[in-house]
C-alpha cells in the first residue's frame, strides 16, 4: 500500500507542475487583478475585452483559419504522398520517406528561416500574399500526416483491394471505396495533429507571415514585451478559454471512443 | 495495370515535388547563402567567423548547457511518471495519460505566459535567476514529449522477460536495471531527441522569461532582424549539422541495442 501511495504522489506532483500555472491563471482571469497574488473582486471584464477588441478577435480567427487551411492542404498532400510512397518501388519510396523526415527532425527556426530565404529573398514572393506562410505551415504539418497514414497502410489487408479489382472496380474506385476507408483513422489523426502543430507554431509564422497579420503565438510573444495591462490580462482569459476547449474536446473524444467500444461489445 | 492511366504510385508525385521544392531547395539555398557574402562571392568567412568569435562560441556552449540540463530534468521527471503509469494498474490510467497529453494542445506561448506569472509571484524579479527560469520554462513546455515515447515503449514491454529475470534469481532492482531500463532505451532516445534540439533553439522561452542571454535560435533571429541572410544561413547550417550528428548518434545506439537484444 505504501508503494502505491508514493507512486500516486509522484504522478500528482508532476501533474501539479503541469497544471498549476494554467489553473491559477484561470482563477485570476475572472478577477480585476493585474498580477498573480493580488486579491481583487470577481469580474468578467477580461472576457469582454477578449471578445470585443477587434485586434484580438482578428488574431484568434486568423490563427484558426490558417490552421484549418494549412491542415487541410497538408492532409491531402501527406495522404496522397503516403499512398504513393507505399506503392512505389523501394528507391522512390525511401527517397520520399527521407525527405519527409527532414522537417520532422529539423528545428522549426531552421525550417521557417530557410523557407523565408527561398520564397521571399530568392523568388521575391511578398509575405503579404500569405503564400510563404501557408507553404511554411504545410511543410511543417504534412510530414506528420504522412507519418500517421503510413502505419495504417501497412496494417491494411491488401487482398481486399485485389478482390475489388477482380470484381471489376477500376483502381480509382477501389482506392476511394477500399483503401481510403481503411486508412481513414490515420488520416483523421494526421489532420488533428496538423491542426495542433499549426496552432502551436511560432517560428515558421514569425519568419513568413505578413507584418500586419498575427497568430496567437506571435501576438502573445509580442504582447508580453509591451506593458499593456488590459491586453495582458485578456490573454489570461484566452488561455482559460483554450484550456476549457481542450478539456471539453478530450471528454467528448473519450466518451465517443467508449461508446464505439461498447457497440463493438468490448466495453 | 497498364490499361489504366491512373496508378496508385503516381499519387505520390505531388508530395514528392512539394518536398523537393519546399524542403530540399530551401536547404540548398541555405548552403549557397552560408558560403557566399553580400556580393555573391564564395567565402568561408561566415564559417570561420562563427568558430573564432568568443561570443558565438559562448552562445553555442550556453545552448548546449541549457539543452543538456533541460533534457536531464525532463528525463528524471518523465521516466518515473512513464514507468509508474505503464506498469501500474490504476483504474484511471487512460485518464491520467490523457492529462499528460493535454498540455500539448494548449498554445505554448500561453502556457509560458502562465508559468511566467507564477514565477514572477514567487521570485519577484525574474532577471535574478535566468538559467533556472529557462530550464523550468523549457521543462514545462517539453515534458509531455518526453513522457509519451517512454510510456509507449515500457507499455509494450514483454512482461515474460521480467518474470524470466525473476525466475533466474534477479531482484527487483536488478531486473529493472538489466531488463526494463535497456529495453526502454528506444523511448528514452526518441524523447531525448524531441527535447534536446528544441531546447537549443526555442529562444521565445528565454525572451518571455526575461533571459537576455543568446542561444543558437536567437542568433538566427537577430541575423534575420538585421537582414543578414548569409550569417543566418550559416547558423541554420550549423544547427542542421547538429541535427544530423544527433540522428546518426541515436541510430548508432539503437542499432547496438537491437544487437544486444538479439543476444538475449
Amino acid at each position: 500500500m505504501m508503494k502505491k501511495a508514493w507512486k500516486s504522489i509522484v504522478i500528482i506532483l508532476v501533474l501539479l507542475f503541469l497544471y498549476l500555472p494554467i489553473l491559477v491563471l484561470a482563477v485570476y482571469s475572472f478577477t480585476d487583478a493585474t498580477n498573480i497574488g493580488a486579491i481583487r473582486g470577481f469580474s468578467l471584464h477580461n472576457y469582454v475585452t477578449l471578445f470585443t477588441t477587434p485586434e484580438l478577435v482578428r488574431m484568434i480567427l486568423g490563427t484558426v483559419v490558417l490552421a484549418l487551411a494549412a491542415a487541410l492542404l497538408a492532409t491531402i498532400l501527406g495522404t496522397l504522398g503516403a499512398i504513393g510512397a507505399f506503392y512505389s518501388k523501394k528507391g522512390m519510396s525511401s527517397a520520399i520517406t527521407t525527405m519527409n523526415q527532414v522537417p520532422v527532425v529539423n528545428a522549426d527556426v531552421v525550417t521557417g528561416f530557410s523557407i523565408c530565404i527561398l520564397l521571399v529573398v530568392v523568388f521575391g514572393i511578398g509575405k503579404d500574399t500569405f503564400i510563404p506562410l501557408i507553404v511554411g505551415h504545410v511543410t511543417l504539418c504534412a510530414p506528420f500526416v504522412f507519418l500517421s497514414v503510413i502505419p495504417k497502410l501497412k496494417q491494411m489487408d491488401s487482398s481486399i483491394y485485389e478482390a475489388a479489382l477482380d470484381l471489376g472496380a477500376t483502381p480509382l474506385t477501389a482506392l476511394v471505396k477500399i483503401v481510403i476507408p481503411q486508412i481513414f483513422p490515420g488520416i483523421v489523426s494526421g489532420f488533428a495533429l496538423a491542426v495542433t502543430l499549426s496552432l502551436d507554431d511560432y517560428f515558421v509564422a514569425t519568419y513568413t507571415k505578413p507584418a500586419t497579420f498575427d497568430t496567437i503565438s506571435t501576438y502573445v510573444v509580442n504582447a508580453t514585451k509591451g506593458a499593456q495591462t488590459t491586453i495582458k490580462t485578456a490573454l489570461w482569459a484566452l488561455s482559460t478559454v483554450i484550456f476549457l476547449l481542450v478539456v471539453l474536446f478530450t471528454i467528448v473524444m473519450n466518451l465517443r471512443a467508449k461508446r464505439a467500444g461498447r457497440e463493438r461489445g468490448q466495453v | 495495370m497498364h490499361k489504366y492511366l491512373f496508378s496508385r504510385k503516381n499519387l505520390g508525385i505531388p508530395y514528392a515535388l512539394f518536398l523537393v521544392l519546399f524542403v530540399m531547395a530551401p536547404l540548398l539555398v541555405l548552403f549557397y547563402y552560408a558560403f557566399t557574402n553580400g556580393q555573391g562571392e564564395f567565402t568561408l568567412l561566415n564559417l570561420t567567423g562563427f568558430f573564432s568569435d568568443p561570443n558565438t562560441l559562448g552562445t553555442l556552449c550556453y545552448s548546449f548547457g541549457i539543452a543538456a540540463v533541460t533534457t536531464a530534468v525532463c528525463l528524471l521527471l518523465a521516466y518515473p511518471v512513464a514507468y509508474i503509469l505503464a506498469t501500474s494498474r490504476f483504474r484511471t490510467k487512460s485518464v491520467i495519460l490523457m492529462l499528460f497529453v493535454m498540455p500539448m494542445w494548449i498554445n505554448f506561448s500561453l502556457r509560458i505566459t502562465a508559468l511566467k506569472e507564477i514565477l514572477t509571484w514567487f521570485e519577484g524579479n525574474l532577471a535574478y535567476h535566468p538559467f533556472l527560469n529557462t530550464v523550468l520554462g523549457m521543462t514545462y513546455d517539453f515534458l509531455p514529449f518526453m513522457i509519451l515515447p517512454i510510456y509507449n515503449t515500457i507499455a509494450k514491454l514483454d512482461g515474460a522477460l521480467l518474470e524470466a529475470a525473476r525466475d533466474l534469481g534477479a531482484g527487483g532492482i536488478q531486473a529493472f536495471l538489466k531488463v526494463t531500463l535497456p529495453l526502454s532505451m528506444p523511448g528514452i532516445l526518441s524523447g531525448v531527441s524531441m527535447v534536446f534540439l528544441p531546447a537549443m533553439t526555442n529562444y521565445v522561452v528565454l525572451d518571455m522569461l526575461y533571459n537576455s542571454t543568446y542561444i543558437m535560435g536567437s542568433l538566427i533571429g537577430s541575423y534575420f532582424a538585421a537582414y543578414n541572410w548569409h550569417g543566418g544561413s550559416m547558423i541554420a547550417l550549423i544547427l542542421l549539422g547538429i541535427v544530423c550528428l544527433f540522428t546518426l548518434l541515436t541510430r548508432g545506439i539503437e542499432e547496438e541495442n537491437t544487437r544486444g537484444g538479439a543476444l538475449l
